[in-house]
């Protein structure tokens, strides 16, 4: 092993990771339970957007709840609880089968 | 206390992103990304070690859109004190500008127990910050251990309850009246039964200049053993029995922000945590546990409301 010592400098930046690159991981792997939203029932309160921990709830540039993001959904079922409307219920995964895997409900969020 | 305007949230993107690994139903992500609603100058997060800071950064990726640090468990308080005054000294040579905010977060681990020190003196050296608790009441990132926030009677790994001992003996600390004895400009206690709550408290938090303590009362399903899906009625329940007073300290003077007019008797919050089943066992009813609860509540009522005057 050379002696040569070197200067931190010369190492690379170890442990930087990218802002916001968590949006890869699709988290939506994990749900059971999946948020149906009814357009019609909807009053776009807002409330499952305020509260949605995985800021799944897509809303349109009117600031009206225009689905859910199934690629980040978890399947908590917060939203379906919150919903002063009834708008939102939790069907079981099982009959969602033949929809392919992280499919979005609704129009998709840019730059993903 | 300025109108909060969801619709116009809706428009700004986030500090904290999705794809974070937080449990789903997790009260912690809910409670940032709400007390980040409130801020809309450039920001600076650091965070304790917890659950929060694990799941948002798991190597190759990070869930922040804003610059993050992450030192250690017990020094949150003293890495945003750095930031805040390496940005001063920046700032001062004309190299930075003015106007960003400073957020550190930590879970009650990070902010009751192990964090206290560095926390207090930040607030004491009266740092330009905003200190953020997501108080879920245990170590959960470990596997629900106590912690100083455990309250009286709750069954954790590190105090199970059992054929001898009735879950945790000892009372929560008031970690918020010890914030407030710093002297410091703002101090705020809330939990998410209101999401305008959390951001106006927080969006007053980062407009004081100097330092500001939130704490926020947020469930953990694993720990508190409750259904995802019931996050904001638990809240809801801890504001409405006063289990969880919602109050702030504006320079020293207590204000409550929320009373609720028919105050609920204590057992309906702890009913419906599986935490503590063991005061609810049919034959076996803990009454003087639960009435032990109840008057911890009602002597810290007391004591908030005379300090209200």
């Amino acid at each position: 092993m050379s002696a040569e010592l070197k200067c931190w400098q010369d190492f690379p930046p170890g442990g930087i990771a990218f802002g916001a690159t968590a949006r890869q991981v699709e988290t939506g792997l994990w749900r059971s339970m999946r948020p149906v939203l009814d357009a019609v029932r909807c009053v776009s309160c807002l409330r499952c957007w305020v509260q949605c921990p995985d800021a799944s709830i897509i809303t349109d540039s009117d600031a009206r709840v225009s689905g859910v993001d199934f690629f980040f959904c978890k399947g908590c079922g917060l939203c379906a609880k919150v919903c002063p409307a009834g708008a939102i219920v939790m069907r079981p995964e099982a009959e969602f089968l033949n929809e392919p895997c992280g499919a979005v409900q609704g129009t998709s969020p840019e730059g993903r | 206390m300025s109108a909060v305007n969801l619709r116009e949230l809706t428009r700004r993107d986030n500090p904290l992103c999705e794809g974070h690994r937080m449990c789903p139903g997790c009260g912690a992500p809910t409670a940032l990304r709400q007390a980040f609603m409130g801020i809309e100058s450039p920001v600076v997060v650091t965070g304790a070690t917890g659950c929060m800071e694990v799941s948002t950064t798991v190597y190759p990726y990070s869930a922040w859109r804003v610059p993050f640090m992450h030192v250690a468990f017990e020094n949150a308080g003293a890495a945003i004190s750095g930031v805040e005054a390496a940005h001063r000294a920046l700032r001062r040579r004309g190299m930075f500008r003015d106007g960003i905010k400073f957020v550190a977060f930590g879970g009650d681990g990070g902010t009751y127990d192990i964090g206290l020190q560095s926390l207090s003196g930040a607030l004491e050296r009266g740092h330009d910050i905003t200190y953020i608790c997501y108080n879920n009441q245990g170590y959960m990132n470990t596997g629900a251990q106590r912690s100083g926030a455990t309250p009286r009677s709750a069954s954790a790994t590190t105090s199970p309850a059992g054929a001898k001992l009735p879950g945790k003996l000892q009372k929560q600390k008031n970690l918020t009246e010890i914030a407030a004895a710093h002297g410091i400009p703002y101090v705020a206690q809330t939990t998410l039964h209101n999401p305008t709550d959390v951001i106006a408290k927080v969006k007053r938090a980062v407009e004081t200049p100097g330092a500001a303590f939130v704490n926020i009362l947020v469930p953990c399903p694993l720990f508190w053993k409750i259904d995802p899906a019931d996050q904001t009625r638990i809240c809801r329940l801890a504001a409405d029995s006063r289990f969880w007073p919602v109050y702030e300290v504006i320079c020293g003077e207590y204000k409550l922000s929320y009373e609720p007019k028919k105050p609920l008797p204590i057992e309906e919050f702890l009913r419906p945590q599986g935490r503590y089943a063991h005061l609810f066992r049919a034959y076996a009813e803990r009454a003087d546990l639960i009435k032990e609860a109840q008057s911890d509540v009602d002597s810290d009522w007391e004591r908030l409301k005379s300090r209200c005057g």
